[in-house]
């Protein structure tokens, strides 16, 4: 019997998700015995064009990872969605935006200016040079796909039946998917999350919580936080209460707070939006003055509660004028 | 067709709601711009509803409840008096002015102190225009801004 046919592509991504397929290091055979690997532009040398050529629905599973922030990106989604049975968004980018999804905090314009003209590092771009999608030289018209205004997610393109959360999805989240679908075992339903848990991460730390009345939030640095306490207890803003579980807490096991890679818990469609409810509720002060004071110490709440969701979350961008 | 404001107020069913309940027994007239729902505390509005209703076509969100002290729940409003502020600087960060939100007190004997507020945050949000999104283009839930409702 022919293998299953698997795909791996990667839009607007860092890579890193590349690096956590191969961390589940010798499982990764069992994977290449199960799996005819037909599409993985950073492993292997296949073209668009092979994929092109496929039949429709002629992949079984595809892991798609990082955002879409480009005309390329998007046309990808697309032809993946056409050739495969089961198109997997592979990560925080293709399941919410992902760091890329912060560039919805400003805009295309903003951003190619600074790149090219104000950065302290552009030092010798006098003549004014931007990127063109269409340039034409001696030999042609070159074409380079277009940068967007808005990233968006996976699921905001094409229809997506899973989502693997993480900033990477961990190795042995992934190995327990690959071996439930290899194992021929009965699937969760289209559209749900895999790979992650059904609780927050604060679930998975293992950090000795008390009831919180915060009065100080403090950023990392300008304390020595106690290893054993929950950072949050201690002012520290933690994503933990509004992040879904699954990673087992990697980050506050190592002093850092969460960053809430992993997502919003489930039935939370709004990170941001459960973060400032969970902070609300543990600021201790009753007067307008107190609680502006405290609010004011938390930094770039935005930047902060969406890291990972801006381009999932319920507004999507700023609005610039 | 001249801007005619759509706000969502979200108002507590113990002191606010009541509240508007007397202000139209009474007769007292207000603006009929907002369109009310009811919760069972102020403290019960995720800050997610009023992300939603802005998507989904609102100009301006106005939350009501109980007076500080006077809370049903003991201190469900005191959870409110946090949460909104807070709310406003997220809101301010996503491009939306914040007097687009607004947080009253109104007990269920201040049916008049109801039609105050609702008549200014009116004609405030009036003043500052509709609301404009680029999520409502994308947004598959735009009924809200079908003609004439």
């Amino acid at each position: 019997m022919a293998k299953p046919k698997l795909a791996l592509y990667w839009a607007a991504s860092c890579g890193g998700c590349e690096i956590a397929v191969l961390d589940i290091h010798e499982k990764i055979l069992d994977v290449a015995a199960a799996f005819d690997i037909v599409f993985w532009p950073v492993a292997l040398d296949f073209k668009y064009d092979d994929v092109r050529a496929m039949e429709d629905k002629s992949i079984d599973l595809c892991l798609f990872n990082g955002a879409i922030r480009n005309s390329e990106n998007e046309e990808i989604a697309q032809m993946l969605r056409r050739k495969s049975k089961t198109l997997v968004a592979f990560g925080s980018c293709a399941f919410e935006g992902g760091i890329p999804g912060l560039a919805n905090l400003t805009t295309k314009d903003e951003i190619l200016n600074f790149v090219y003209k104000e950065s302290p590092s552009t030092v010798s771009n006098n003549g004014g040079t931007f990127p063109q999608v269409h340039t034409t030289t001696a030999d042609g018209c070159l074409e380079i796909p277009e940068l967007w205004n808005t990233v968006k997610a996976l699921d905001q393109v094409v229809d997506v039946e899973y989502y693997i959360p993480g900033c990477p999805p961990q190795p042995e989240q992934i190995a327990a998917v690959i071996g439930l679908i290899m194992s021929g075992g009965p699937l969760p339903p289209a559209g749900s999350v895999v790979g992650a848990g059904e609780k927050t991460c604060c679930d998975e730390c293992a950090r000795a919580r008390k009831e919180k009345r915060i009065k100080q939030f403090h950023r990392p640095w300008e304390i020595f936080a106690d290893p054993k306490e929950c950072l949050l207890d201690q002012g520290i803003v933690c994503m933990g209460p509004a992040t879904r579980s699954g990673c087992g807490a990697l980050c506050t096991a190592a002093n850092v707070p969460c960053r809430g890679c992993y997502g919003p818990p489930p039935n939370v469609e709004d990170q941001g939006a459960k973060m400032v409810s969970a902070l609300a509720s543990v600021i201790d002060a009753h007067e307008p003055e107190e609680i502006d004071r405290i609010l004011d110490q938390i930094a770039d709440p935005l930047g902060t509660f969406y890291r990972f969701s801006l381009a999932h979350s319920i507004l999507r961008r700023v609005e610039k004028p | 067709m001249a801007f005619e404001p759509k706000i969502i107020g979200f108002l507590c069913n113990w002191c606010s709601y009541t509240g508007a309940d007397l202000a139209g027994v009474s007769r007292i007239k207000s603006a009929p711009n907002v369109r009310v729902i009811r919760t069972m505390c102020s403290g019960r509005v995720d800050p997610s509803f009023i992300l939603k209703a802005f998507k989904l076509g609102a100009d301006g969100v106005i939350v009501m409840g109980c007076h500080l002290g006077d809370c049903h729940y003991q201190e469900g409003n005191y959870k409110t008096i946090r949460r909104i502020p807070f709310l406003k600087r997220l809101v301010e960060g996503f491009g939306i002015d914040p007097r687009r939100l607004r947080l009253e007190w109104v007990s269920a004997s201040e049916g008049d102190r109801f039609a105050k507020v609702v008549n200014e945050m009116t004609e405030e949000i009036r003043a500052l225009g509709p609301l404009k999104l680029s999520v409502h283009q994308e947004s598959e839930h735009m009924a809200v801004h079908a003609e004439g409702y």
